[in-house]
Parts: C-alpha cells; sequence; structure tokens
C-alpha cells in the first residue's frame, strides 16, 4: 500500500510534534513515543520511524526492529472502520475462526489487511474480556457479542445504510447551497 | 496505629462513607464486562428515570466487577430500611422499572434479584448458595461494592491502613511477616514473594525498582483488569509497601495495551493517593517517597516474562535474558528490581493488616492463601472467582461453575493458558494448588480456566494454543522458534486428516527438545497443551490419524454437513436464509441440500433449523457422507 505525499507529511508533522515534548533522548521513552503517534495516526509509518530515529541519534533498524516486534504497531493505514475479531480462548472454541472467515469473505481482504478504499481493517485481539459474549467482534470500539455468520452480514449492511444515508444529506446539502 | 495524619485521612473517609450508606444508593458494575453488555446505557437510563420521577436524594455509583461476570449487567441498589440487593442481567427497561417501583414505590422487584450483598432476614445472600460456600473472597472482597474512583471507599474499608502501619516498623519486619505468611507469587511460578524482596532488600544500592506486572497476555484470563478495574488502590498499597521493604523510590505499573479502562482506573488512582499524601514524596509524613508511573505495554505475550518486561521498558523489542542474575539483582537500568504480578500485590495489604498466621490459616501449608480464576467456556456462570487453595476442580466447575451448559457432557478443563494443560473428568478432584497442578502436567499459570464439553475437539485445543505460542515466540532460542512451528505443521496435518500414528510420538519428543532447548517459560511450557492433551485423550488423536475422524465433530476438514431428508419440513426456509454463501437449495421434492463444493461449513444451518425438526447434522469422517447419500458403488 502506497502512501500520499499527503500522509508522508502528516507522518513526519505529528512525528515532530510529539517528539518536542521529549527533549531527552533517554531509550526508555521510545515506546511511549510510538504509541503517541499510532495514537495520533493510527499507524507507524516509514516516514514517522525515520524521524524518530533521527531524534534518539539511532539507525532506523533499531526502531523498525521495535515497530515490527510488537503487535500493537500497525504499519499501514487503518480502515475507516476497524473490525476486530477476537480470538482467544473461549471466542475460539465457539467459532471465533467461523466469524474471522466470514469477514475475510465479505471484505475481500485478509486478516492484518485494510481494503482498497480504505473503508474497513480487519485485525485479531487475544480476549477483549468478554468471554461470556463469545464470540465477540470489536467494530470501532463497540463491542458485539454472540456474532453469527449472519450478523455480520447485518453489520455490513447498516454499516451500508449510514453510509447511504450520510452520502444522501450531503448531496441534500449542496444541492440546497447551490440553490441558494 | 497511630500516625496522625492517615487517622485524619480514615476519619474523613469514614465520615463520607458513612454518608453514603445512609442514603439510597444504586451502584452499576461497569468494568469492561459490564460495558460489553451495555451497562453504561442501564446507568444513563437510571439517571433518566431518576430525573423524570425526581428523584433528587439516591445517588448513582460506578462500582467495578463482583465476579458474576454471567449476569452482566449487574446493579446493587442499596435503600434505608432494606439489605442490599443485586439485580442481574438488567436492561434499560428493568433500570427503569427497579427506579419506579424499588426507588420511588417499595416493591423490592424480586423477580429481578440475584441475592442481597450482606446478611438479613428477608432476602438470601451470595453466601447462602453452593458457590458461597466454597468462595472465600480476599483480594476480591471490595470488588464491585467500592467505587474504584473514589480513594475514600477503599480507606474507609481499611485501605492504606497497612502502609499506615509499615512506616512505623522497619522494613526488616514487613519483610519478615511477609516471609513468615508463605504467600508465592501469582504470576505463575509461584515463587515465595519475601524471597524475591529479601534478596532485593540485601543489596545496598542508592537507587531500586519496584514494577507492577498487569501484562496479563493468557488469552483467557481476566482476573488482573477486573482487580485494577474494581480496586486499584488495593494494588497501589502492595505496590508501596513493596517499595517501603526492598528500599526503592520509584515504581511503574506494566499495564497491558489492550485494557484502556484499567489504565484509566489507575492513574485516576495513583492521583489521589498522591494528593492524600498516601504517594509522592514524604508519605504520611516520613521519609519515605515513593513516585509510581504507568507503562503500557504494546501488545506481545512474552513481555510478561520479567526480564522481557524489563527489555521493553528500556525500548527494546521485548526478548528475555539469561538469568541470573535475576532482577532482583539486577533489574530495571541494572538497578535490583523487584517484579510481582497484580493479584500478588493485592494480597500484600491484607497480611500486613492481620498477620502471617491468619493467611496461613487459608488454604495449605505450602500453598498459603485463595486463588483468583477465570472461568469461561461453556460453563453456567462464566466470571471470576476466588476460592482457597486446595479446593477441588470439582467444587469449581460444579458449585461455583453451576456445572456445563445446554446439558452437555463435561470433557475436560483447560487451566494455566498457553502454559498449562487439560485436565480430563478422572482427575477432577485433584486439589487446585501449584504442586497439585504441576504433578499432573497442568499449571496454575495465570489463572484462565476454560472449561470443555463434548462438542471441543481436543487436538484442536492443543493446536490452537500452540498456534498462539509460536506466533507470540520472540525468536531467541532455536528451538522455540523452529521446534514450535514444527509441532504446530503437526498438528494442523492431524486435524485435517493427513497425519501418521508416528507424528504422535513425533509430539512428543520434539516437545521434550523444546522444553530443554528454550531459555524462558514460553518455550519451556509451551509443549504443555499438547503433551497432556496426548497423556489424556491419546484416543482423540488416534481417531483423527487412523479413521479421519473427528470425534467432537469441530475439525473443519474432517466433518460435513447433511440434512436429513426425512426430518426435513420442506415448506421451511430457515437454513437457505441463514447461509452466508447460499449453498444450500431446495431439490425437486423440495427438500433442501446443501452443496458439499460451496459449503464453509459455519454451522448457520445447523444453529438455523428449528429444533422440532433437528434436520441438519454434522458427519464425521466426510466419507459418512456418501453412506449416507447412498452413492457408495455396489
Ligand atoms: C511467557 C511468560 C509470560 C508471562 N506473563 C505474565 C503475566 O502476564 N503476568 C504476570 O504477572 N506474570 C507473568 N509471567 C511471570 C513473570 O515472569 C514473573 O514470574 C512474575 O511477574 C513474577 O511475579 P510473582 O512473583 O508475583 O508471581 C510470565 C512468564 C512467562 C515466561
Ligand atoms: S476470548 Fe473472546 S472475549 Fe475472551
Amino acid at each position: 500500500m502506497e502512501l500520499t505525499e499527503e500522509e508522508i507529511k502528516t507522518a513526519k508533522e505529528t512525528s515532530q510534534n510529539i517528539l518536542e515534548n521529549y527533549t531527552c533522548t533517554d531509550r526508555g521513552k521510545i515506546i511511549p513515543v510510538l504509541q503517541n503517534i499510532q495514537n495520533e495516526l493510527g499507524y507507524v509509518p516509514l516516514p514517522a520511524m525515520q524521524t524518530v530515529s533521527d531524534h534518539f541519534e539511532l539507525p532506523a533498524v533499531d526502531i523498525y526492529s521495535i515497530v515490527t516486534f510488537y503487535n500493537q504497531f500497525r504499519l499501514i493505514p487503518p480502515g475507516k472502520n476497524q473490525v476486530k475479531v477476537c480470538m482467544g480462548t473461549a471466542c475460539h472454541m465457539r467459532g471465533g475462526q467461523i466469524i474471522l472467515d466470514s469477514w475475510e469473505r465479505r471484505l475481500d481482504i485478509k486478516c492484518g489487511e485494510t481494503t482498497e478504499d480504505r473503508e474497513f481493517s480487519l485485525e485479531r485481539v487475544a480476549c477483549v474480556g468478554c468471554c461470556t459474549l463469545a464470540p465477540v467482534v470489536v467494530m470501532n470500539e463497540e463491542i458485539h457479542g454472540k456474532v453469527t455468520p449472519t450478523r455480520v452480514d447485518g453489520l455490513l449492511y447498516s454499516y451500508q445504510l449510514d453510509k447511504e444515508q450520510e452520502e444522501g444529506e450531503e448531496q441534500e446539502q449542496k444541492a440546497g447551497e447551490e440553490n441558494e | 496505629m497511630n500516625n496522625e495524619t492517615f487517622q485524619k485521612i480514615k476519619q474523613e473517609a469514614l465520615a463520607d462513607w458513612q454518608a453514603l450508606k445512609e442514603k439510597t444508593v444504586i451502584m452499576v458494575g461497569t468494568a469492561t464486562c459490564g460495558r460489553a453488555v451495555g451497562a453504561v446505557e442501564v446507568m444513563r437510563a437510571i439517571d433518566q428515570e431518576l430525573a423524570n420521577q425526581g428523584v433528587k436524594d439516591a445517588v448513582l455509583m460506578e462500582v467495578g466487577c463482583m465476579g458474576h461476570c454471567y449476569a452482566e449487567p449487574l446493579v446493587i441498589i442499596q435503600k434505608p430500611g432494606y439489605p442490599a440487593i443485586c439485580y442481574g442481567y438488567v436492561d434499560e427497561g428493568t433500570a427503569s422499572v427497579l427506579v419506579k417501583e424499588f426507588i420511588v414505590g417499595d416493591d423490592l422487584c424480586i423477580e429481578f434479584a440475584l441475592a442481597a450483598t450482606e446478611p438479613n432476614d428477608m432476602f438470601p445472600t451470595f453466601e447462602d448458595f453452593p458457590r458461597g460456600m466454597v468462595e472465600q473472597k480476599i483480594v476480591m472482597e471490595n470488588c464491585g461494592i467500592i467505587d474504584p474512583h473514589n480513594i475514600n471507599h477503599y480507606i474507609a474499608n481499611g485501605g492504606y491502613e497497612a502502609l499506615a502501619n509499615a512506616i512505623e516498623m522497619t522494613p526488616e519486619q514487613v519483610l519478615q511477616e511477609i516471609k513468615n505468611s508463605g504467600l508465592r507469587g501469582r504470576g505463575g511460578a509461584g515463587f515465595p514473594t519475601g524471597i524475591k524482596w529479601e534478596t532485593c532488600q540485601n543489596i545496598e544500592d542508592d537507587v531500586k525498582y519496584v514494577i507492577c506486572n498487569a501484562d496479563e497476555g493468557d488469552p483467557g484470563a481476566f482476573m488482573d483488569r477486573a482487580l485494577l478495574e474494581s480496586n486499584p488502590h488495593q494494588m497501589l498499597e502492595g505496590l508501596a509497601l513493596a517499595a517501603f521493604t526492598v528500599g526503592a523510590s520509584h515504581g511503574y505499573i506494566y499495564i497491558r495495551a489492550e485494557y484502556p479502562l484499567a489504565v484509566e482506573r489507575v492513574r485516576m488512582a495513583i492521583e489521589q493517593a498522591k494528593d492524600k499524601g498516601l504517594l509522592g514524596n514524604s508519605v504520611l509524613g516520613s521519609n519515605f517517597n515513593l513516585e509510581l508511573e504507568i507503562f503500557q505495554g504494546s501488545g506481545a505475550f512474552v513481555c510478561g516474562e520479567e526480564t522481557a518486561l524489563i527489555n521493553s521498558m528500556q525500548g527494546y523489542p521485548g526478548i528475555p535474558r539469561h538469568r541470573p542474575p535475576f532482577p532482583a539483582q539486577a533489574g530495571l537500568w541494572n538497578k535490583p528490581t523487584v517484579i510481582n504480578n497484580v493479584k500478588t500485590l493485592s494480597y500484600v495489604s491484607h497480611i500486613i493488616k492481620k498477620g502471617a498466621d491468619w493467611f496461613k490459616s487459608i488454604g495449605t501449608p505450602e500453598n498459603p492463601g485463595t486463588a483468583i480464576f477465570a472461568l469461561a467456556g461453556k460453563i453456567i456462570n462464566t466470571g471470576l472467582t476466588e476460592v482457597p487453595m486446595s479446593t477441588t476442580l470439582k467444587q469449581i466447575v460444579y458449585d461455583v461453575g453451576s456445572g456445563i451448559e445446554k446439558s452437555k457432557k463435561f470433557k475436560a478443563v483447560q487451566i494455566g493458558g498457553p502454559s498449562g494443560g487439560c485436565i480430563p473428568e478422572s482427575l477432577l478432584d485433584t486439589s487446585i494448588d501449584f504442586d497439585s497442578l504441576s504433578k499432573i502436567g497442568a499449571m496454575m499459570g495465570s489463572g484462565g480456566m476454560v472449561i470443555l464439553d463434548e462438542d471441543d475437539c481436543m487436538v484442536e485445543i492443543a493446536r490452537f494454543f500452540l498456534d498462539f505460542t509460536q506466533k507470540e515466540s520472540c525468536g531467541k532460542c532455536t528451538f522455540c522458534r523452529i521446534g514450535t512451528k514444527q509441532m504446530l505443521d503437526i498438528l494442523e496435518r492431524i486435524t485435517k486428516g493427513e497425519g501418521v500414528l508416528e507424528d504422535i510420538d513425533y509430539l512428543g519428543e520434539l516437545a521434550q527438545n523444546i522444553k530443554n532447548g528454550s531459555l524462558c517459560n514460553l518455550g519451556k511450557t509451551a509443549p504443555n497443551p499438547v503433551l497432556s492433551t496426548i497423556r489424556h485423550f491419546r484416543d482423540e488423536y488416534e481417531a483423527h490419524v487412523i479413521e479421519k475422524r473427528c470425534p467432537a465433530l469441530m475439525c473443519k476438514e474432517l466433518t460435513t454437513f447433511y440434512i436429513l431428508p426425512e426430518k426435513c419440513e420442506r415448506s421451511c426456509d430457515a437454513c437457505i436464509g441463514s447461509c452466508p454463501v447460499e449453498c444450500i437449495y431446495s431439490n425437486e421434492d423440495r427438500i433442501k441440500v446443501i452443496d458439499q463444493e460451496k459449503c464453509v461449513k459455519c454451522n448457520s444451518c445447523l444453529d438455523a433449523c428449528p429444533p422440532q425438526y433437528d434436520a441438519v447434522i454434522k458427519l464425521s469422517p466426510v466419507d459418512m457422507l456418501k453412506v449416507k447419500e447412498n452413492v457408495i458403488d455396489e
């Protein structure tokens, strides 16, 4: 997935801004800095890693090795909607894999990827702590329990409806503005 | 205790708590488990209804998790003149009924009540149920009853008293108490806490650290999270006592990234404790100083291992190193460092307050105290429980957990997560403690307990855990990196029906090599789930290999779905509607048939077929289909 000029620029600027709060080059601050960058950008792209490595006066590969070691860091931009399928023990035993398969089939991407139009990204998480509701899907921080393949279709459909409504409203607004 | 500063703090807290006791209080459990099923919405509904009804003197309060996660969202109502009563499965509708009928009116709404939370002569309490007879709560006692956002609630219930006592003792005296108590670390290995602290205390150094390990990475465990969300001060007090004992003035709480609510509540707790002078410079006017900070993990299971955790805090990938030197000798930034689990630290204040002898009176001589488990899987009462060490597995499954759901047959308990093992029915009388469990090839581990029933395939569960450890291996040791991959490949072959009989022995051999050739316990224990399932469920492995059959009908490649023509009620279309890939069609007799080529084996039709017809079945081995369809060549 290629980053746009715009994305590269934002990545660099955001990292710069965050690093301004860290005057020291103490190695212990690297992970907190990277976490801040991910909180702001949603991912940690190469230009951001470069900026961090310059600040800490370390070879870029050291930063890269940290970002790729920890599961939390994402290297590609997340989708507008983030789907996380729980793959903890309880969810697995109740068919978490079937749910993950359903999402992969419907979105036509593999786990860990983002759709071409950047609307959806699909990830797995380990136990979100509501094993009682297994299998669990977290969609944009909202937890859905007892998910079935048909429910996956339902969730996608309701998202589609929301989007159409939004677009409809936007168009109406535009039309309204033009009329004025 | 004669610390005047503390006396004043305590009086204030008690006054606060007493005032609350005299009011009508509505408590909503808003830990993650409650939130997942709508506790926040319930809270909003109650607030709305209170406003609608014009009730002004009732207090709406957030509390943590009591352990009854199966019945979330939970609401406790305390109204003067009535015992405090806990209501389960509350939704927005029930919530407004409770306000109207009980808060405004005087109807207890018994139909929604689970139990009372204090003894009375109107209504049974949780202690009156079989579960209550088995349970004994020490660190979970105040969980779900106090507001984790309010330090006064903790103090009023005896909190920070141990710290106030301790600073008037010598660190050596505190250490002696912990050593006498026989407290063993609850992070997995059961290492005696007193000995760890002593090592650190004995080393002369100006800078020492204490760290609370809240990286709970076992994918089926959530007790540490619940404790931090429900009673964060209890852990902080323990951490402060550890720091006082070993002579550290700096501490960290290493919390898993996936626990945002725990991070928020611990952060708030630290601030409040500082404001009260219970942390920070000159704690309660003494010359003991303690700064606490939160460090958020970044989602790597191996970082729960103490040396990996240290590496990760120092800005490196979380790769374990050789011990010795132990962290207690040379840990964070090469300084003596005590690392303890959340649960271990949560016991400390109770031991200092009530004494080592009291602690030793619970559990067994070698394993004093209680154990906390997260119950999940096919059990009726999922949630958390705290029981004395030496309780049997049977008591936990049947008394606390109320047995298996849907009257299915119990098969095994998986305990200890990725480093633990599966315990079959024949060993259910094993008592739970560090030593008995390792004797039967399982492990206490973190305390995750997953109950499996007849529909769960033991080869598949072994494969699941190995897949987990294989992905989480940091890659330092060859056997852990490649050996686990080889084991996983073999297990995948078996679950696909491509295994051969020798594979089962290869697994045993590889397991031994991985145990010998790995540095940390991730590798050393990774083969446990496989070894214990082979030991107790060898017949299931053999069925997969020899007959290509999955006895639990779980392994996808070895099962097919089939609609029994004689049972299919032709006019019903439930299965067709449920199929996500449109692979079910009606034949000329309007009987439903599955297109096996297209079927993704997702279970939807099986769930959709109305129970009165029960026409969809699973078959294993796949060849059974031919028998059923009568297409076997003559
Ligand atoms: C792979 C691995 C993962 C671990 N994960 C945790 C964990 O999530 N929480 C924890 O407290 N200890 C964990 N431990 C154990 C720690 O290394 C350490 O023994 C423990 O934090 C010490 O605390 P205790 O003495 O209070 O048990 C893990 C160990 C290994 C090898
Ligand atoms: S295993 Fe999915 S929420 Fe616990």
